[in-house]
Formats: C-alpha cells, structure tokens, sequence
C-alpha cells in the first residue's frame, strides 16, 4: 500500500509499487489531466509536483510518492486562476493543448522560484517540455505575463 | 486494485462530444472539486445538422472538422455565430459524429486534411448560422404578430422597432417549429462582427485545467488496455511466440496474435507494457530484413541519372541545357520523417454482437468507419465513431488503412471486453506511415546576362497515393500529383522547363506529412533559386522578384517578408539572411531567416514570415499557424532523419528524432497580407519555406549550400 496525497486529497493505493506515478495517477486514480508522450524524462508533458518540485512521472515510480503530496495539472486551481492560466487565455496559447498541462506545471514551479525570470532563465527551465505545434513563442510571452501580474499582486 | 480513501466519492459524467448523446461514466473518485461535470446543453432549436439552441441561452455549434490544434473548434464556430448574430460569450463547440451531411463539400467524405477546414466551410457554417437567424426572426414575429421583416437580431436576441427583445433562448422552442428557409442572404463583409477579428479561442480553458478528453484519456465501464507487440521489419510476420512469463503476471487478462502482431491485453496500460517487454516473438522478417536507407538513397541517385515520367516540359529543356552560357547541377535529399504527435496513437473500442462505438482522435471519420466495419464485420451504419481532441495529427491520424482503428478492432474481438489499444512512444514512432523519403536532382542554366534559361527538375520517391483506395486521386496519371506538387506548378518564368518524376518502390509505408510533396519540393526548389541567382551574381531576392512578374501574390508576399525582415541590411558578425516564397494548398507565404553557424552548429535567431491566405476569419489563430508551421519545419530542417539498418528503424524516442526546444526557438514576427480572395488554407502552408529559407541563410553565413536535411555542416558543399 502506497499512501501520499494527490491535491491535497490522501490517497492509498495498493498497485506495484513499481509503476510509475504517471500512471498511477492516470490508470488508478482518473487524473488524466497529467499526459505520456515518452515514457523516458524526454518531453515533459507527464510533469507534475512532487513536494513542489516538477518531476516527470514516467520515470519517477509511484512508491517515490509515499508519504509526498503531489500536485497535478487538476490542482494548480480550481477555477483557472492561476496567474499562468490567466496568462495562456490571454495569450492564447495551446494549439492542440496535449503538452500543455505539463508546460504549465514546469512554469508553475519556475515562477514560484524566479518571480522576474529572464529570457534565458524560461529557456532553462522550459527546455524540458516539449510542444510539437510550436507555441513556445506564446509560452514565453504568458511566462513573462504572468510574471507582471504576480508582481503587481496579482491585478485582475 | 486500489482503495481510496477521499473527502468524497464522485462519478464525473464527462461529454466527450458525441453528437448521439453519449455520456461516458469516467469514475473520478474524489475529483469533484477539480473537475466540473459537464452536461450537454438543452437543445430545443435544432435547425439544422450544425446548430443546437438551447432555452438556456447556449448555442453548440456542432463542428465537422477535427481539432487538432489548428483551431476549427474556434473558427468554424466563429461564420456561424456571425451569420446568427450570436451572443459569443454563449458559444461552444462539439464534434459531429461520423455522418455524410457532415462531409467535406468538397472531398465527398468526413475528413480534416489539405489544409481546407475553413474554406471549405466557410459558407456551409454561414448557411447555417443565416438559416437558423431567419427562423428566429420568423419565431418572434409570430410572437409579436408583426412582419419579420421589421426585426433586427443582436447579441443573441431578436429585437423590433422600439427595441422589445426576445432572447434566443425564449425563442428556441417557437423557432423549432419554423419551416427552414429555402435560400438565406449572408451578410455583406463589411457587417461581419468575428469573422476577421482575433476572436480568443474556444477550447483554452479545458486545455490548461486537464479536462480535455484526447483519445488516450477516454476510459469506459470495464474496459481494460491493451499493446501490441508489432512487426520490428515492415512486411514481418509472427512465427511463434513464448507467453508463458507474460501470461503470469499481474492484471494480464489476455494474449492474442491480431494481424499486426501480438496483443497484450491487461486491466491498465503499465500491466501491458511489462507484460510486453517479457513476450519472446519469433518473426518470420519477409522482404524487407535487409533495407537499409543508405543503399536506397544510393539506388534513388542512380534512379535519377536517368529520364522519368514527364509532369511538365515548357519550350525545348534540351537544347537550352546545352546553349545555356552557365549550367549548374545539384542533387537535394531530404529523409523519412515521422509526424510525431505528442498524443502517441491510441484507439478505444466497444465491440458488440450488432454494433461498435470507437472513441478516437481521427481526422478520418468515413475512412475509418468503412474500415472498421469490414473488420468487424458489421455494416458502416452500426459503427460509431466519437472524434475526441488530437494530441496533434499533422496527417499520420488520416490513414487509408486505417491502421490504428483496424487493429484495435482486432484487439477488441480478442479482449471480449471494452479495449483501448495504446501505443508508446516507441511504437508510434516505429509504425510507419512516414513523410517519404525524396531525392531531387535538378539542373539549371543562365544566359549571359544571368537570365535563367532552363530549368530540369527530376524526383525520385514513393507515392503516397499509388496502391491506397486514394489512387483514383491520380486520375490515371503515371506519377503522383502528391510528390511533384510545388514543382510542377513553379512559378518562375523561365522559358524551358521539365519536370519529371521516378516512383520508388519501397516497402516502407508513407503518408501526407504536414505540407506533403511541399515539404520537399519546397525545399528543394527554394534552395536551388538561390543557387541560380548566385550563379547569375544576383541578389536572391532581387532575382526572385524579376521572375515573379506575372504572379502578384507571390511577390507581394516576398516584398512584405523582405521588408519587415529588413532584407539588405546590415546585419551582426557571422549571421545571414535567406528567404523563400511558396505557393502551397491555396496560400502565398514567404519566410527570411535569420541564422549563425558557430562549431558546426545551426542556430536559428528569427523568423519572418508572411502570408496571404486570402479572406481570412481568425487572425489570431492564422499568427498561431505561421509560428507552429516553421517551428514543426525547423525541427525537420535543424534535427530530424529516420534511417534504416537491417529493415530496423534507428530511432526510437525523442533523443534520436529530436523536437526543436523552448531554448532553441527563434524569434517568429508573422505578417498577414490583406486579400479579398477565396480564403486559403493555414495549417501546411507555413511549412515549406522554413527549411529553404534557413538553408540559404546558412550559405548567407558561410558561403557553404545546404543539399541534404537535416542540415549538418559536415555534409555542405
């Protein structure tokens, strides 16, 4: 039995405790909101938190959870409040949106580490994630959105 | 088994978007706070196959065209709700079940292709919106017992003379019961409220909380996951295999042989998997256990030395050749190219005694439906299919096999249970259907004062249509139209030409890649031009534009890049310009390139493109494309190759076909050129410029030509 909380809900499950959390979360607990598209740290779109870290929850087994608090793509707000969802509406910036939710994720976490990232500081903490519809572009300008909203205490 | 422990215990009930009402029962236990179930809009006033009224006000525009990213769940709602005058903020989409009154008007079949969901469209949603106004209007005329013809719609209502109003929504039921107009007048542009403007799109919000249902993500009562272990060589078959490892372990329910290999079905998608890795297959490898890439592109170079079947031959080819004053030859290659969708394939099957639902990302709903209906052995009218989003599509999930659907009916007769076959990225990659492989071999010459004089262009590849039920497309023509097709239509005046094409035949299998044939013959005619105005000691843009005379929009684009780009000055130590103008699925687009080579290394700084893709709807969403458009380019042009060894695919994953990266991404400014034109497509046009325009920066930069993609300096002339 595997016990961790996932948005802050606790959860206990009793799978191989060599899944990997990505499908863990996908297969046993319904959060399809977190996407596969390597299985190998290549592409990102599987990120998560895991203690507020982005991890990528192909490679990293569900027993690495224990006792952690995972936040995904259906945590990061209820009701597309967050600063970066404000952001990527105003921005428009999904295309076919699969990646997104791992997008999101990385840049929630950069943006909590850098409140003003730069230029180079998005490239290094994005470069993880990759968009084959190419809105890295939009990415960049919501990330820099964002950034202006939070520091302006987050105006609406 | 899992045991969970919540606040809470919820059912989420979510649409998937079938145009049959189907609501699929996806156990969410906990998740209510962090998902919103979503019910389908009442639907009183249903006028017609792309419009739902509701009395609550919403008006679903029921969308015949898949989303994948290029924005028809924005766009085609956006002719519709202008025509109604629609409140906006009401509006939301659906996708339309496999039907024919949802075929493309044009290609006769329901289908997402060619670049054509918005033109094709175009008056077909306006039809629609302007049909269903009319019996609004009809409805409160009746109401107030006054003519029609004295009322004005707005914003989602109906409104007289001294501005009494009845919503759309208290319409609804009364318009129900208006006969439909036999004709409907469409406005005139000038009145037109969304179309045009950069209207937001749709379907963001359910792409940034994780609610979007894409394929991989649907999940039916009691259905289990199944992979399949496929052929490592094309054309191979299964002699035996040893399960009695897999067999054992935990969750696997079933191991069967289908068509395409061997399937393991287990109750979730990572149980499959180990079960797979732990299966021993013994493959007889047929024909192909010895194709290597680098001896067919070795027999396409012989190939080529000889004439093939003439596409096109202006004035006299052969004595101009040999009266030309300058002759240059040049051979471009460019590889097999995976689409790479980030949503790997997937299908998820429910097969029944008398009928078969399918919930899939297609962009192929007719061929997919008359497919899996001949495998299942029911007629097409009890298959359904729910078009769910697409994790991308760029054309692999149009095939004319339908392979991945036909297979997961195979997996599904085995199961004997709801199934849903998913492919890893690995698989996916390996499975075939690649943008195929070409070799141009052309040959150019100048006259004395550096006029182009003859131009011969000779391609050698396979046919994405020979041997498909698409072959009809070749209307008995000894070559496919789909290989040549940028270059049998090249625009510059010069008085002798031939085209000519050689079909491979190889046992790989290929399809319509994002721009198909122009994603070569782009390239590869973009880049020679260059050559000819570098042997004529000419700007390349000058000489483009003395060849473009007679073709308005091709240099009316070229200008726009040029000028927003800055063509002609100066430039930062080591960088350089190219540029590149194609015609391609009914748009003008030309790209400069901004680019330095530093060890041998290729770094793109900005792009320019310009478009003109005639009246267009979404502005916005247009700026997306352009930017997708040469960044999927990019990819190919800087990174991308699929080889062969032994019949085996050498790549496998992400670190050996790589994706351009945030870190990578230039710079991308996008014009749009004001037209009044019959409207273009967007999703492929933007793609055949990239590769050119960046390959003649490289010359720009280095004074060294760029033959064979992906670029590698090592390989320059």
């Amino acid at each position: 039995m595997i016990s961790f909380s996932v948005n802050r809900q606790h959860v206990n499950l009793d799978i191989d405790p060599s899944t990997p959390l990505l499908w863990a979360l996908r297969d046993h607990l319904g959060l399809t909101g977190t996407k596969y598209g390597c299985g190998m740290a290549q592409c990102g779109a599987c990120t998560v938190h895991l203690n507020g870290e982005a991890i990528r929850s192909c490679v990293a087994s569900v027993s690495r959870a224990e006792g952690k608090e995972v936040t995904t793509i259906e945590g990061l707000s209820p009701d597309l409040s967050h600063p970066l969802q404000r952001a990527w509406l105003a921005e428009d910036v999904p295309q076919c949106g699969y990646c997104q939710s791992g997008q999101l994720m990385s840049a929630a976490v950069l943006l909590r580490d850098k409140s003003r990232p730069s230029d180079e500081d998005i490239d290094e903490a994005m470069a993880g994630n990759i968009c084959r519809c190419g809105t890295y572009p939009r990415i960049r300008k919501a990330i820099h959105r964002a950034a202006a909203m939070m520091s302006t205490g987050g105006a609406k | 088994m899992s045991t969970l422990q919540m606040e809470r215990r919820d059912f989420l009930r979510l649409s998937v978007g079938s145009g049959g009402g189907l609501l699929i029962g996806l156990c969410v236990p906990g998740a209510s706070k962090l998902a919103v179930a979503e019910e389908r809009s009442e639907s009183a006033f249903m006028p017609n196959a792309f419009l739902r009224i509701g009395t609550d006000e919403r008006v679903t525009v029921i969308v015949n065209h898949s989303e994948m990213g290029q924005g028809v769940y924005t766009a085609l709602p956006m002719l519709l709700a202008d025509e109604l005058d629609a409140d906006w903020s009401k509006v939301g989409y659906e996708s339309a079940p496999v039907d024919p009154k949802y075929n493309h008007p044009v290609f006769g079949m329901q289908v997402t292709g060619g670049s054509s969901s918005v033109w094709s469209g175009f008056e077909q949603y306006r039809n629609a919106g302007a049909a269903a106004r009319t019996m609004l209007i009809a409805a409160a005329a009746q109401r107030w017992n006054t003519d029609p013809a004295t009322l004005r719609t707005e914003s989602g209502a109906v409104l007289d003379s001294t501005n009494r109003k009845l919503s759309y929504g208290q319409l609804a039921e009364a318009a129900a019961k208006m006969s439909p107009p036999a004709n409907v007048t469409l406005k005139d542009s000038k009145a037109f409220k969304l179309i045009g403007t950069p209207v937001k799109r749709l379907d963001t919000p359910e792409k940034i909380n994780g609610k979007a249902v894409f394929g991989i993500d649907v999940k039916n009562p009691g259905m289990l996951t199944a992979v399949v272990a496929r052929a490592p060589v094309f054309g191979a078959k299964v002699k035996s295999f040893d399960d009695s490892r897999a067999r054992t372990m935990p969750g696997v329910r079933k191991i069967v042989a289908v068509p395409s290999g061997v399937a393991l079905i287990a109750d979730s998608f990572w149980q499959a998997k180990v079960a797979r890795d732990a299966l021993r297959i013994d493959w007889d490898e047929g024909e192909m256990r010895a194709f290597s890439t680098s001896q067919m592109m070795q027999q396409f170079r012989e190939q080529a030395k000889s004439p093939g079947t003439s596409v096109r031959r202006d004035g006299d080819p052969d004595a101009a050749l040999s009266q030309a004053a300058q002759k240059i030859e040049a051979v471009y290659e460019v590889p097999y190219l995976s689409h790479l969708m980030m949503e790997p394939l997937n299908c998820a099957i429910d097969l029944r005694s008398d009928s078969c639902e399918i919930w899939t990302g297609t962009q192929f709903q007719t061929v997919d439906r008359a497919a899996a209906a001949k495998a299942a052995g029911l007629p097409a009218e009890k298959i359904q299919i729910h078009t769910t989003f697409l994790g991308g599509g760029f054309g692999r999930r149009a095939t004319p096999q339908s392979d991945f659907v036909v297979e997961a009916v195979h997996v599904a007769k085995a199961a004997g249970a709801a199934v849903k076959v998913v492919w890893t990225r690995e698989d996916d990659m390996q499975g075939g259907w690649y943008r195929p492989a070409f070799l141009h071999a052309i040959v150019g010459g100048v006259d004395a004062s550096g006029n182009p004089v003859i131009w011969r262009s000779r391609l050698v590849g396979q046919s994405i249509m020979a041997g498909t039920p698409f072959e009809g497309m070749m209307k008995g023509k000894k070559y496919d139209p789909a290989s040549v097709e940028g270059v049998d239509d090249l625009p510059y005046e010069i008085p002798n030409m031939a085209v000519e094409s050689h079909n491979a035949q190889v046992g790989v299998p290929v399809q319509w890649w994002r721009s198909v044939g122009h994603s070569h013959t782009g390239f590869a005619t973009e880049c020679f031009i260059d050559e000819l105005a570098a042997l004529a000691h000419k700007d390349p843009y000058q000489f483009r534009r003395a060849l473009l005379t007679k073709h308005p929009r091709h240099l009316a684009v070229l200008d726009l890049a040029a000028e927003k780009a800055g063509w002609g000055k100066p430039l930062p130590e080591g960088r350089g310009r190219g540029l590149a103008v194609h015609f391609a699925f009914g748009s003008y687009n030309a790209q400069v390139a901004e680019v330095s080579v530093t060890d041998g290394k290729v770094r793109v700084h900005r792009i320019v493109s310009a478009v003109d893709c005639g009246r267009y709807v979404n502005p916005g969403i247009i700026a997306a494309q352009l930017e997708g458009g040469a960044i999927f380019a990019a990819s190919a042009a800087l990174f991308q190759e699929l080889t062969f060894e032994n019949g085996r695919l050498q790549q496998t994953n992400f670190h050996t076909f790589p994706v351009m990266r945030m870190n990578e991404c230039p710079e991308i400014e996008t014009h749009i050129a004001e037209s009044n034109e019959k409207s273009g497509g967007i999703g492929e046009p933007g793609v055949p410029c990239t590769a050119p325009a960046i390959a003649n920066a490289v010359f720009a930069a280095t004074g060294k030509r760029i033959r064979k993609l992906p670029i590698r300096m090592t390989e320059a002339a």
